[in-house]
């Protein structure tokens, strides 16, 4: 017959199944109940907003959407409410993608937010959709030279050369900014070592919070005028806009897992505390 | 359509989850149709984006010297042939060199340089702005000694490079904080999708829970999952 466990014995030996599902209801509970939680604004993105509304009014701006179907839940809601604050500023977009499967989100996007039902926009003289390009750094440095020559047609097969709002853009400087949206690699840092540190133009980014603070320096030292990094750089930025959305809704769920993390990291280290101390610590 | 998209999802969505349970039958399957379906559309998108437009459609332009990128590129399949697989080293060497040469510059200037730069901060004027300037200095300073290797670190150089070693806690800390962010994050895009509709959620765990438990009965019965 097996010595009876004390009850620090069973925490200490806890099926992980449990710590499974008691997060899925941390997640799932502020999800169905609206758990209205404050969300303060950062300075980097605070900057990001203001870069962005400090543009003239019709000027034209070059968005780089690198990210794929893992990275929609940190930055789609960016891309949709940036979508927004470009739209309402009547700022015309050049729009491309390093990462394959990015095209069709960002189709979606701007099926989203109404660019040509709601705002008016017209397809090749306010924007322009270039689709995918292989290469990663070689791409950006193509595009330096040409960006026409590096997309000679658009994601419908139109000619660079016959599209309207192409005709005095062909470089990153002829653009009065330059917006990375990256989950990864060919992404900002990619784009502040192989354009913005060389050419000088001006770029905000948005970027999943795993690669944030590696790009913290970069805003730091100016490369970037502002960065969202993850859901909670997003929720911020759809705050400023005015566009509660995606992000917004699912930070109650997020500030409920983070708390219940944090209490599993201090449950854990005070379990291995007791079992050091009474000669069981492993 | 959307709704058999919404099905496929999220079956599929837990049957992955599934895997918090145990490695069963349905994770496997699921794990199989993505590497399939993904190594699948890769290939098309190959074929798609990189190899027609740049090579095939430059070609048939009469752009000749892609068929030389092109013969590298078959080269690298010699790799497979033990007797002339040295060939594949010259399509390496191509794309080692290039984009070395390509990321010392841009490291070179969007690293080292910039980055220098912005450490050379003011430690003496601006109140807070000064504390936090210092704080920098001295982070960026006593990290970089603990990597100094070359003198064994005792003395004064050991507590500077136990003090670096607090700062990459830290910045450890900081990541490892980030990363539960984003993967919160995906939980919670997942779970949003789920919640797109209960009831096709509902019927569809109920069916994963009932094969759960029998397929675990049944291996409990013949041994197999001891």
């Amino acid at each position: 017959m097996t010595a009876r466990r004390s009850w620090r014995e069973r925490l200490e030996f806890i099926d992980r199944r449990w710590l499974f599902l008691i997060l899925a209801f941390a997640i799932v509970l502020p999800l169905v109940v609206d758990l209205p939680l404050p969300l303060y604004v950062s300075p980097m993105v605070q900057d990001l907003y203001d870069a962005i509304e400090d543009l003239p009014d019709g000027s034209t701006v070059l968005i780089s959407a690198d990210y794929d179907p893992s990275g929609k839940p940190e930055l789609e809601p960016f891309h949709l409410a940036l979508i927004h604050q470009l739209a309402e500023k009547k700022i015309k977009m050049v729009m491309y993608s390093l990462w394959p499967a990015a095209t069709p989100i960002t189709e979606a996007v701007l099926a989203e937010a109404g660019l040509t039902t709601d705002y008016g926009y017209r397809k090749d003289v306010d924007y322009v959709l270039l689709g995918y390009k292989e290469g990663q750094q070689i791409a950006m440095r193509s595009i330096q030279k040409s960006l026409k020559g590096t997309f000679p047609v658009n994601r419908d097969g139109t000619p660079s050369n016959e599209i309207p709002l192409l005709q005095h853009y062909d470089t990153y400087t002829d653009f009065a900014m330059l917006i990375n949206v990256s989950a990864g690699s060919p992404g900002v840092k990619e784009y502040v070592q192989n354009v913005q540190s060389i050419t000088g133009v001006p770029m905000v980014a948005a970027c999943t919070a795993v690669s944030g603070p590696d790009y913290v320096p970069y805003y730091k030292a100016g490369q970037l005028l502002g960065l969202a990094a993850g859901m909670k750089g997003a929720a911020e930025y759809e705050k400023l806009v005015g566009r509660p959305g995606l992000a917004m809704a699912g930070m109650s769920a997020q500030s409920a897992s983070h708390m219940l993390l944090i209490a599993f990291i201090v449950f854990g280290n005070v379990m291995y505390f007791l079992a050091r101390r009474s000669g069981g610590a492993r | 359509m959307d709704a058999l998209q919404l099905w496929i999802s999220t079956a599929l969505t837990l049957c992955i989850l599934s895997f918090l349970w145990k490695d069963n039958p349905l994770y496997k399957l699921a794990e199989h149709l993505f590497v399939g379906i993904s190594a699948g559309y890769y290939i098309a998108l190959a074929w798609q984006e990189t190899i027609r437009p740049n090579l095939v459609e430059e070609v048939a332009r009469g752009n000749w010297i892609r068929l030389g990128a092109a013969i590298l590129g078959v080269l690298m399949f010699t790799r497979f042939v033990p007797k002339i697989s040295w060939l594949s080293r010259w399509p390496l060497a191509f794309v080692v060199g290039m984009y070395a040469g390509i990321n010392v510059i841009a490291f070179a200037s969007g690293d080292l340089i910039l980055q220098l730069q912005s450490t050379m901060v003011d430690v003496v004027h601006g109140g807070w702005t000064a504390v936090s300037n210092l704080i920098l200095v001295i982070g960026l300073a006593t990290s970089l000694i603990y990597f100094y290797f070359s003198k064994e670190q005792k003395g004064a150089l050991g507590v500077v490079s136990r003090i670096g070693i607090f700062f990459l806690m830290i910045s450890f800390g900081a990541s490892f904080g980030y990363t539960v962010m984003s993967r919160m994050s995906l939980a919670i895009g997942r779970t949003r999708e789920l919640m797109v509709s209960p009831a096709t959620t509902g019927i569809l765990l109920l069916a994963v829970a009932v094969f759960l438990f029998v397929w675990g009965r049944r291996q409990r019965s013949t041994g197999e999952g001891a």
